[in-house]
């Protein structure tokens, strides 16, 4: 009655064994490493890397335990933090700023276990220190900024046909123009609605006006927010590279907002710094034919011009700058700070792409003699950096950006060109910061709490239900083996809730036991003889365990549809925790209990503490 | 060791008006302490920022407290926790100043009255989030309760779903109101906690009610309250051991698990306690007076297990 078929302990120890090996990467601890990752996409990290790295550190005379290269770049761990920190410093150096050389731990999991895919269980910003930022993009911005792109798109093609309008504008997220007379109108929409199908267009009359109204569609709109989110991914992706962070975390959430996690980072600042920088660069036309004193004058109390905005430059002085955008910084390719041969002043040089390097070759040529202002925009301030006249027509793509402050500013400047700009302005609304000490704290605090709480339990079990109690406490410990290796399988975030968790799904697990202990005590204060008690106890009890478990589930699922950050960790735990709990709790107790009793040939007495019998 | 000797079962569901006048005092207490106090909701929820910062020696609060104040940030609430060297600062969100800033001048005003400081722990939350996490930690709850209710009403009778998410409506309220009562911090893991143990709860009626329709299959005779006082009696054993082993967890937590879980652990507590109690003696007399009888739990399968059950059928 209470044997089991040998497949049933052979699953039981093969589950044990595939626990045990899955586990037993979690206790072989990191050693200090640095890792070589490539920051562009024209520079690979490859074998030729690995043998540069390899020769800098022999040169240098820094020993390393090992040299490998993986999917992320080349990796070196070292003994100690102090050759960690100097081969860091003398690569920085060596390989110039095509890579990034960021400093990291790396488990020293042996490779066989590696090789069957064991890792240690993925730590949470919690645990290991880093910081945490969830930022929200402001979406309105760059529906903003493409209806803005609109209008000068509009001009362009209005010329070209001929079409006689006389005033466009935007107006919130639609484009009007307007015009004398129905018959340009429709000349205009025809012209349009070919060159920009995506627009939804509506005419209108107001008095002597006839107006064209260019909308963004639903489909359009939606387009415009995935794609900003997407150059923003990107683009924050460029950034943390110049940072030189290992591991580095950037992902989007829910439609409007990007999670970015890194861990190890100490200096939140210059990180916050450069993931805040919304600095952008616009390439727009002085409006040259509106600089006498009264406009200016006018425009500074709030009138601008028509299709004008009013900025100041670098010394204050107002600067009347048409609304049309010539150039984004989307269009560059590369930045780098530099020095100008006459002035001696700090200069950007920045190089552009093919189709930017035609546009601005042909508005410089069309614009000889006027000035064309380069506008930094920053968290919604817009300044004109510098607006030289332009003397002749540029080609080529190259283009030296005069009237930095000094050097430091020139090379902020250029790498925040460089990593590419954000297609809409973000602001943080979150963050998260765990010091590296607190984060071993962390770790310290739910393990102790898990194992004094897991030995406590443990004796008042055997207390209570003598050898009954010592199986379960057999099966809580696989439960624990089961769910860290399930943890540690899954590379699901591990966070203090998460630890809290692996506790609390040790304290609940217990359940399943005391209910099967409870039952079969109770079947032998009905006169029921030991193996008979064993067997009606299990089978008694295990619809309870399912009830009760699957309503805990329900629970847990929920925390983990709805739940973000400490409450997700903690849902993951707590559902994995009851599943490997209803699998150790009655499967494994249940094969330790029929090897102990089951192949005797007479039992007389269960060891389940004492039995009242009434 | 056997610490439940009981030989007759106890009449639980006469004592059901006075304990369900307990519950229902305690629960008017905890929705007038939720309707006066509220509760004391952490920065997940406001929005604002916490900083967790660490001196090699005592720290001097009157020191920080100036610093602070010196960069016109007036509501900041400094206290020590811990240790003397240990310091919460709490600063509320600022129209003026994204909270990215706030947490960077900040660091910076301490640093320079005091250069040995170490930021160890920096939250901070706009007010966009806090909103988000109200409307989804009420939509967990609600769908816990729905999912819950609906597992209950297949698996036993309507009777007993909505017996048991009255019980736990009724703990979940309790843990709020101790929470307002005593001002204790609501976070995001206090909300992880309570909903856990919603499902934790509910689990404890649900061994009630496999009980009491066990029960009715195998006391053919015995009258609906005999029936429902034997369950409870008979399962007693198990539900004391159960959760004293889930509080001495739950209590190893509270000792060992520093500032972050310290009101998890406690949420934890107060719903452990309370559950034992609601689950048994809220959940079951309110199962009775909704009409639980053997008819409507068991029916048609009554005939196919009586065969079978008949034989076992000593209580």
């Amino acid at each position: 009655m209470n044997r089991y078929p040998s497949w049933k302990y052979i699953l039981v120890a093969f589950v044990i064994l595939i626990g045990l090996l899955f586990t037993v990467p979690n206790f072989y601890g990191e050693s200090p490493a640095v890792q070589i990752s490539a920051t562009k996409a024209t520079v690979k990290a490859d074998a030729e890397l690995l043998k540069k790295v390899e020769t800098t550190l022999q040169l240098a005379d820094i020993k390393f335990n090992g040299l490998f290269l993986d999917a992320n770049g080349v990796k070196v761990r070292f003994e100690n933090t102090d050759d960690q920190l100097k081969a860091k410093d003398k690569l920085i150096a060596n390989l110039g700023k095509d890579y990034s050389v960021a400093l990291n731990l790396l488990s020293q999991t042996p490779n066989w276990l590696l090789a069957i895919g064991a890792k240690p269980m993925y730590l949470g910003l919690d645990l290991r220190g880093g910081v945490h930022f969830l930022l929200q993009v402001d979406m309105k911005a760059a529906l903003d900024k493409a209806a803005e792109s609109n209008v000068g798109d509009f001009r362009t093609s209005l010329r070209r046909e001929k079409v006689n309008y006389f005033g466009i504008s935007r107006n919130n997220q639609a484009v009007e123009v307007k015009f004398e007379s129905v018959g340009e109108l429709e000349k205009a929409q025809k012209v349009l609605s070919k060159d920009y199908p995506d627009l939804t267009y509506t005419n209108s009359t107001s008095g002597k006006e006839q107006l064209l109204t260019a909308s963004i569609g639903e489909q359009t709109k939606k387009k415009i927010q995935d794609f900003a989110l997407k150059q923003n991914l990107q683009t924050l992706h460029n950034r943390i590279n110049e940072l030189g962070v290992a591991e580095p975390i950037v992902q989007q959430q829910g439609f409007d907002r990007i999670v970015v996690q890194l861990p190890g980072v100490q200096d939140t600042a210059r990180a916050k710094e450069l993931l805040g920088r919304t600095a952008t660069l616009e390439i727009r036309m002085v409006d040259e034919d509106k600089k006498d004193f009264a406009t200016l004058d006018a425009a500074e109390k709030g009138k601008a011009p028509f299709g004008d905005e009013l900025y100041k430059n670098r010394d204050g002085q107002p600067i009347l700058v048409k609304k049309s955008v010539v150039l984004t910084g989307d269009r560059i390719t590369d930045a780098g700070p530099g020095v100008d041969q006459r002035s001696g002043r700090s200069v950007v040089n920045v190089t552009l792409d093919g189709r930017g390097a035609g546009i601005f070759k042909s508005v410089t040529r069309d614009n000889v003699g006027k000035r064309m202002a380069i506008l930094l925009i920053e968290k919604g301030s817009t300044e004109v950096i510098t607006a030289p006249v332009i003397n002749e027509e540029i080609g080529g793509g190259h283009v030296q950006i005069s009237g930095m402050n000094n050097a430091q500013e020139a090379t902020d400047i250029s790498l925040l060109l460089r990593a590419g700009a954000l297609a809409a302005p973000m602001e943080i609304i979150e963050e998260r910061t765990v010091g590296p000490s607190m984060g071993a704290d962390n770790i310290k605090r739910g393990v102790h709490s898990t194992l004094w709480g897991f030995a406590t339990i443990a004796v008042m079990m055997v207390i209570y239900y003598m050898v009954f109690g010592g199986v379960s406490v057999l099966a809580l410990g696989v439960n624990l083996l089961l769910l860290v290796a399930l943890l540690s399988m899954l590379q699901a975030t591990l966070t203090l809730p998460g630890l809290a968790a692996i506790a609390l799904a040790l304290g609940m697990a217990i359940d399943a036991n005391v209910l099967i202990n409870e039952r079969i005590r109770e079947e032998l204060r009905n006169g029921n003889t030991p193996q008979a008690s064993i067997n009606q106890g299990y089978q008694n009890a295990w619809h309870t365990i399912v009830d009760s478990n699957v309503t805990t589930l329900i629970a847990g699922m929920a925390l983990f549809m709805f739940g973000t950050g400490p409450i997700k960790g903690f849902a993951v735990v707590h559902v994995l925790g009851i599943l490997t709990s209803m699998f150790s709790a009655v499967l494994v107790s249940r094969a330790i209990v029929n090897i102990i009793y089951g192949y005797r040939r007479k039992v007389t007495k269960l060891s389940i503490g004492q039995i009242y019998k009434a | 060791m056997e610490l439940f000797r009981i030989k007759n079962d106890i009449p639980f569901m006469s004592y059901g008006r006075i304990t369900t006048a307990i519950s229902l005092v305690t629960f008017i207490l905890a929705v007038f302490f939720l309707a006066t106090k509220g509760l004391n909701y952490g920065v997940d929820f406001t929005g604002g920022t916490v900083m967790e910062v660490h001196y090699p020696q005592a720290a001097n609060i009157d020191g920080i407290r100036k610093a602070i104040d010196s960069i016109g940030l007036k509501d900041a609430t400094v206290q020590n926790f811990g240790t003397s060297s240990d310091v919460l600062i709490r600063l509320p969100l600022k129209k003026d100043m994204s909270i990215a800033q706030l947490s960077e001048t900040v660091g910076n005003a301490l640093k320079t009255a005091d250069a040995n400081v170490e930021v160890r722990r920096v939250e901070s939350v706009g007010s966009q989030v806090g909103d988000e996490l109200y409307s989804n930690g009420g939509l967990a709850l609600l769908l816990v309760c729905a999912g819950i209710m609906i597992y209950l009403a297949i698996r036993f009778e309507w009777r007993f779903a909505v017996a048991a998410i009255i019980a736990n409506m009724h703990d979940v309220v309790i843990i709020l109101g101790f929470f307002a009562f005593f001002q204790w911090e609501f976070n995001l893991t206090v909300l992880a906690a309570i909903l856990a143990v919603l499902g934790y709860s509910v689990n404890e009626s649900v061994v009630v009610f496999d009980r009491v329709r066990e029960n009715f299959r195998k006391m053919r005779k015995a009258s609906v309250v005999q029936v429902i006082d034997n369950a409870i009696t008979r399962t007693m054993s198990r539900t004391i051991i159960t959760h004293a082993m889930t509080q001495t967890m739950v209590g190893s937590m509270l000792l060992f698990g520093g500032e972050v879980l310290h009101n998890f652990a406690l949420a934890l507590t107060i719903g452990i306690l309370f559950g034992i109690y609601s689950s048994v003696l809220v959940a079951c007399p309110i199962a009775m007076w909704l009409g639980v009888s053997r008819a409507n739990l068991i029916g048609d399968v009554e005939k196919k297990s009586t065969d079978q059950e008949a034989v076992e059928a000593t209580p």
